[in-house]
């Protein structure tokens, strides 16, 4: 290897992916100095446990019917305890709260990684292309935008009907021009960098430019928006299942539990404000830790 | 200057620290000066020496993070350290004003020139609108700007930058200030701009009796506009004393130092080359104890310079107000140092490797206003090469001058491929690949042109360790396929371009500017190529780093046999290393020809005011001087006739506004693209005269 | 400027009618379904289906049928409620005057709380008020509109009976029932408009021609108003035109929470009811609202910004 004896020897680099990973785990640690930060984290890893271990957690069956219009803290006749009460169909609202941030958690990150792929794609190509790609792809994009979201929801969950699969679509179709519109923008500005410039007088192909030169480097402000996006589309869900468009019953869903009980309210405040602090306490939770991670990405 | 009167200004002992979350950065250390009324005192120094906190401090605008933590700063008998924000802000533009580096980020963007200037009178005297506009009038026409009335009714981003920069100076006299701080006015300013500017800026003093401070990195300006010169040295004065007594006796190794990075005119690249110092500048927090400087200087003497910090001592036997921070100036005999390293014999210039015939590159740009619609003309070409001819042999260093704008950036593109030529050939390896992107050449061509990248910042993917990059460009080129040998390809290379081996894992966040040039230089010389064409790669640079980098290059070139392409917008780099100049304005070549050919008459008279422009750090090299009226004309609307008629100081009549000028050869490969005669150029005095015994060279 | 003018009209007009397209070819044909079963139920016979697709028309040519409905539409047609039975224009007008009324009063108050709170957190970034503002900020955006409807109506509600839990406005307009579902939209735009607002602050702060505002010696208040407040705004004055945008989405699940007879419940009510002729005029409605919105926000950027007025 190094012949001369002045010089270290310097080892070759073995495959490092574990390294990789390590420096991934390191680079949130410094989470730590944002508070704001840290709380995010903390809320989002809660409810990431307590998706994870539902039912170790969740002491009846969220869809069955037991005891009706039980306050919280009534015990069952199983001896467990409705710790937040009871719908005024009888179910357990934390076993339904449990089992909804399952729900929650799955389709949210789905629906997101769809949308992201989508959005990056297009624009990658947009930005780096230019031209009569970009023309087409920001025009489709600035149509679909200037629809109101909730009317697009609307609009295309009446027309193919509701169902997860469905939510997620919607969700990719809607939001993947403003992802879209942000690689764009990011990827205008680095590909006149000059490193993209020597990858070019090398004769490397546009799609390693595009995957290796220029997307590494607009991760810090993805990586932001895309906790951003995934409190927005757990917004979403949970407004399209409190417009009765969310999954179809009975499956525990956070804003379809607003949405059944919402009538009783008055007389029950549990049953409706419980779902409606945990969907807020999980989007809460996403939206530090955005503003969180933007603030360390500010710092260096 | 008038001794008996008293000073303006006087820092004495100021320290200035940045406190962050590391902990207290020391900016500033044990800093002492003295501004006389109608002085100009210049400091220079690298980034990061501490020369904008020392302006920043007089004006008191530290930010929240930066303080003053002892001395004090007398102004006019009172000590700005104790003012209130509201006494501050009655001395603020009207007894102190400022110039920046930047005009155009200086200007609020949304108002008119008019409102910016006028509010400078207003908010300090009681004065009506009608007084204040008739005073920014006034002052916009002793700035020499043209058409003031027009000035003041525009945005700032109608203007040039010379004439934002003309309006940033008028705005700082306005209130008739005693001290006026110039941070850097002209660096984002072309050359022939620039001279017109430093012109304006040496009449200051004379006519308004303002007293001035320029900080500057460039010593040439400096000496063009100052009466005494502060050298500062990570964050301290290691220097201090009127132009002609620091300049000609240099005391402290590291001004020393400095005068040997920069290419005077006197340097030569092969009898004697410049001389970097060695090492870089000392991140604040990791400053050796002693003289900050010993780690990088050659007389440091252990035991002695890294004792205790000490003072500014008089020099002995130079003027009263010449002070050194050195123990041992009195034991460093500098004349007796050679000038550069050792002395090597010119390259062999061998076969042509390049042949650039008639080469034109148009861009269309489609014009969306209403007139061109209506007339029908919605495409416009920009000429951002117009007939390039010109050839490079092996080994030779062919440099391409020219200003921002004139072309050879665009030229670079097409011959690197990334775009294509609109007429014309340029041959390499016997083909032509004008019209070659570069995705469909071979590996081969890919492989023998390469390129050196202008900024430091931008050449390295900051995603990628350096390793990987170099690495991936040897298997790209496929020099070698084998792992193993990849690795050891990166080593060698690593060692040419002289940096340490295990910067294979760095990533470049963790190199300094001169370091990440060398990455780059390596990535160029990793295909073995024929020939590299460097952007201005040390314009980034500070002088002392950019010595070393241009070594560097210059070493690595004539190991190889490379042909080098030199693209850069200043002459006395260019007339150091370049053997071959091509001079570009406006996408035409107006003059080209051996170094020798092009520095002498006959000169176009564009290479003569470029000349004329470039500040000459020395003090007994006399210059003519030339200041170009205008700026640069829109690419978008080039003259009709030679592009240089706008401001061309030889203009003959008419014929220069209306028809292209021809090319005259004068000597076989020197060719000047003028209407005026050879004859009549010939008889023009040459613009630099070199002494042919100076002081210095008879001392030795 | 004559010609960005009528490209971002022209623009506008062309996205409404590929908006128009979409919509028709979504509701009108058999690509997402059978009309005429999404009209008339799973359970109707194939005779019923096809006596109605005859009437409705169905039975033509698409392009005609779209040449048509599109004709309608401009001339004001809008068609025939099926859940009203009676013209959709009757049912839709007083439907958006009430929605109007609605977004009125929530930007009334959104666009002074918002720009306020965001300027002075943007003055001094990173002070004590800063963090404070940007903390609450996002604290109110992470709540979704039902979720603080619901947060709202238990205190002021049910908990302090302040105010009225519906705002169904049976009894004639009254003040009271307005203020709850405003609250809610203000509540939860602030956070965003305020935080655009701050970044856009905080930049012009450091640029440097406020530092050399600062230097020329002129007073704090000279500095704020005429050299960082004038630069500042301009994107906001953009956020906030595009909030309209968002305001069409918000309304739909206010109104909604709290009965209010607005557009926005019309439109959820159409769809969920299948209501094609009154989703189709509330669609376009909410899309002509939103590409108006945009194209204004768009040449109100252009004056705004004088770099590009007088290029």
């Amino acid at each position: 290897m190094a012949t001369t004896t002045t010089q270290s020897t310097t080892q070759m680099p073995s495959a490092g992916y574990g390294a990789a990973l390590w420096r991934g785990i390191k680079s949130f640690a410094l989470l730590r100095e944002s508070w704001v930060g840290m709380i995010g984290a903390f809320l989002v890893l809660f409810w990431v446990l307590v998706a994870l271990f539902a039912p170790l957690i969740a002491q009846f069956d969220p869809n069955a019917a037991i005891q009706p219009f039980a306050k919280p803290g009534a015990v069952a006749a199983s001896g467990h305890t409705f710790w937040l009460g009871t719908d005024h169909m009888g179910r357990d609202i934390l076993s339904r709260i449990v089992w909804g941030s399952r729900t929650v958690l799955f389709y949210a990150p789905i629906a997101t990684v769809c949308a992201y792929t989508v959005g990056i794609l297009m624009g990658l190509m947009a930005g780096y292309r230019g031209g009569l790609v970009d023309d087409i792809l920001s025009r489709i994009s600035d149509i679909i935008l200037s629809f109101p979201v909730l009317v697009l929801y609307i609009i295309v969950i009446a027309t193919i009907g509701a169902s997860g699969f469905n939510i997620v679509i919607a969700i990719t179709f809607a939001s993947s021009p403003g992802i879209m519109r942000i690689v764009r923008g990011l990827v205008l500005d680095l590909r006149n960098r000059d490193y993209v410039a020597a990858a070019q007088t090398r004769g490397e192909s546009d799609w390693r430019i595009m995957l290796f030169e220029i997307l590494p480097n607009a991760r810090g402000p993805l990586i932001v928006d895309a906790c951003l996006r995934l409190g927005y589309v757990i917004i979403t869900i949970g407004v399209l299942g409190f417009l009765g468009l969310g999954l179809p019953p009975p499956d525990p869903d956070w804003g379809g539990m607003v949405n059944e009980t919402r009538q009783m309210a008055m007389v029950f405040p549990h049953m409706t404000l419980f779902p409606c602090i945990a969907i807020s306490s999980l989007i809460l939770g996403f939206n530090l830790l955005a503003d969180g991670l933007r603030e360390i990405s500010l710092r260096d | 200057m008038n001794d008996k009167q008293e000073p303006v200004l006087i820092c004495k002992d100021l320290c200035i620290s940045y406190y962050t979350r590391a902990g207290e950065i020391p900016a500033v250390v044990d800093f002492s000066l003295t501004v006389k009324p109608g002085e100009t005192i210049g400091i220079v120094g690298e980034s990061g020496c501490g020369k904008s906190t020392v302006a920043m401090a007089i004006m008191q605008y530290m930010g929240a993070n930066g303080g003053i933590k002892s001395g004090s700063i007398m102004f006019k008998g009172r000590d700005l350290t104790t003012f209130s924000e509201d006494e501050l802000r009655s001395i603020r533009g009207a007894e102190i004003s400022m110039i920046y580096q930047e005009p155009f980020a200086s200007l609020n963007p949304s108002l008119k020139i008019s409102t910016q200037l006028m509010e400078v009178p207003l908010a300090h005297e009681t004065i009506s609108r009608d007084e204040a506009r008739e005073r920014s009038l006034q002052m916009l026409t002793d700035v020499k700007l043209p058409d003031p009335e027009r000035v003041m009714n525009s945005y700032p981003h109608q203007l040039s930058g010379g004439q934002q920069q003309r309006v940033v100076i008028a705005m700082g006299l306005l209130s008739n200030p005693s001290l006026l701080l110039l941070d850097e006015p002209t660096t984002a300013l072309d050359v022939t701009v620039e001279a017109g500017i430093v012109n304006l800026i040496s009449d200051i003093s004379n006519k308004f009796g303002t007293s001035q401070i320029y900080i500057s990195h460039n010593l040439g300006l400096i000496l063009e506009t100052c009466d005494r010169v502060f050298v500062m040295y990570s964050g301290e004065v290691v220097e201090e004393g009127t132009i002609n007594s620091l300049f000609t006796w240099p005391k402290h190794p590291y001004t020393h130092g400095l005068f040997s990075c920069i290419p005077l005119p006197t340097a030569d690249k092969n009898a004697a080359p410049l001389k970097p110092i060695r090492g870089q500048l000392p991140l604040p927090f990791e400053r050796p104890s002693g003289c900050y400087f010993g780690p990088r200087c050659d007389h440091f003497k252990k035991g002695l310079c890294d004792q205790d910090h000490f003072r500014m001592e008089n020099v002995e036997g130079s003027a009263p107000d010449h002070r050194v921070r050195c123990l041992r100036y009195n034991d460093i005999d500098h004349t007796k140092e050679a000038s550069g390293e050792t002395v090597q014999e010119p390259l062999e210039i061998g076969k042509r490797v390049l042949n650039v015939d008639g080469m034109k590159k148009y861009y269309e740009v489609k014009d969306s206003s209403l007139m061109a619609l209506i007339t029908g003309k919605s495409v416009r070409h920009v000429k951002a090469n117009e007939e390039l001819n010109f050839t490079a042999h092996e080994s030779e260093t062919v440099a391409i001058v020219g200003e921002s704008g004139c072309g050879k950036s665009t030229f670079a593109k097409v011959l690197m491929g990334l775009e294509t030529g609109t007429e014309g050939e340029i041959r390499h390896l016997g083909k032509d690949i004008s019209d070659i992107e570069v995705r469909d050449r071979s590996t081969k061509q890919i492989r023998s042109l390469q390129m050196v990248f202008q900024n430091p910042f931008d050449t390295l993917n900051p995603s990628h360790s350096i390793g990987g990059q170099i690495s991936r460009v040897i298997k790209q080129f496929g020099v070698e396929s084998d792992k193993k040998k990849i690795f050891d390809r990166v080593m060698t290379l690593l060692d040419t371009v002289k940096l340490p081996r295990d910067f294979y894992f760095r990533k470049p966040r963790q190199l300094s500017g001169g370091q990440k040039q060398r990455i780059g230089i390596a990535r160029a010389f990793a295909g073995n190529p024929s020939i590299v064409i460097a952007d201005e790669p040390v314009s980034a640079l500070d002088v002392s780093v950019a010595a070393a980098v241009t070594e560097l290059l210059m070493d690595i070139q004539r190991e190889h046999k490379t042909t080098l392409l030199f693209i850069s917008h200043d002459l006395s780099v260019v007339r150091y290393l370049a053997d071959r100049i091509v001079v570009m304005y406006l996408g035409h070549i107006l003059e080209r020809g051996s170094t020798n050919e092009v520095f002498d008459p006959p000169y176009h008279p564009y290479t003569e005011a470029l000349l004329s422009a470039v500040p000459i750090a020395d003090p007994e090299i006399t210059k003519r001087k030339i200041v170009l009226e205008g700026d640069l004309p829109s690419a978008m609307k080039p003259p009709k006739g030679c592009p240089f008629c706008t401001r061309c100081h030889r203009k003959i009549g008419d014929i220069c506004d209306n028809e292209p000028p021809p090319d005259q050869i004068v000597r076989d490969r020197h060719v000047i693209k003028c209407h005026i005669p050879i004859e009549e150029l010939s008889k023009i005095a040459p613009v630099i005269t070199v002494p042919e015994t100076s002081e210095r060279i008879q001392a030795a | 400027m004559v010609l960005l003018l009528s490209k971002r009209i022209g623009f506008m007009i062309f996205t409404m009618i590929i908006v128009s397209m979409i919509l028709f070819l979504l509701l009108e044909t058999g690509l997402t379904g059978d009309p005429a079963t999404r009209v008339l139920g799973n359970f109707a016979s194939d005779e019923q289906k096809e006596l109605w697709r005859d009437q409705q028309g169905y039975n033509q040519p698409v392009v005609v049928r779209y040449a048509k409905w599109l004709g309608n539409f401009a001339t004001g047609d809008l068609g025939t409620s099926i859940r009203y039975k009676g013209p959709v224009k009757e049912v839709l007008l007083p439907r958006l005057w009430n929605t109007a009324i609605l977004g009125f009063w929530t930007f009334a108050i959104m666009i002074p709380l918002s720009l306020g709170m965001g300027v002075l957190s943007g003055m001094k970034e990173g002070s004590i008020l800063d963090r404070t503002i940007s903390v609450f900020g996002i604290l109110t955006t992470s709540v979704p509109e039902f979720a603080s409807a619901v947060f709202f109506s238990a205190l002021f509600v049910f908990g302090l009976k302040w105010l009225p839990g519906t705002s169904s406005m049976s009894g004639g307009f009254e003040f009271k029932q307005l203020i709850l579902p405003a609250m809610v939209l203000v509540v939860y735009d602030f956070g965003y408009v305020a935080r655009m607002t701050r970044a856009s602050m905080a930049e012009v702060m450091t640029s440097q021609y406020i530092r050399s505002a600062v230097l020329k010696g002129l007073p704090y208040r000279q500095v704020i108003f005429r050299h960082a407040l004038r630069n500042a705004l301009i994107a906001p004055f953009t956020v906030i035109m595009l909030q309209i945008n968002w305001l069409l989405s918000g309304v739909i699940v206010v109104e909604f929470f709290f009965a209010y007879k607005g557009f926005g419940a019309l439109l959820l009510e159409a769809s969920l009811n299948n209501d094609i002729a009154l989703l189709e005029a509330c669609a376009m409605v909410a899309v002509v609202v939103a590409v108006s919105s945009q194209t204004l926000a768009d040449i109100g950027y252009t004056f705004l910004n004088p770099r590009i007025r007088f290029s």
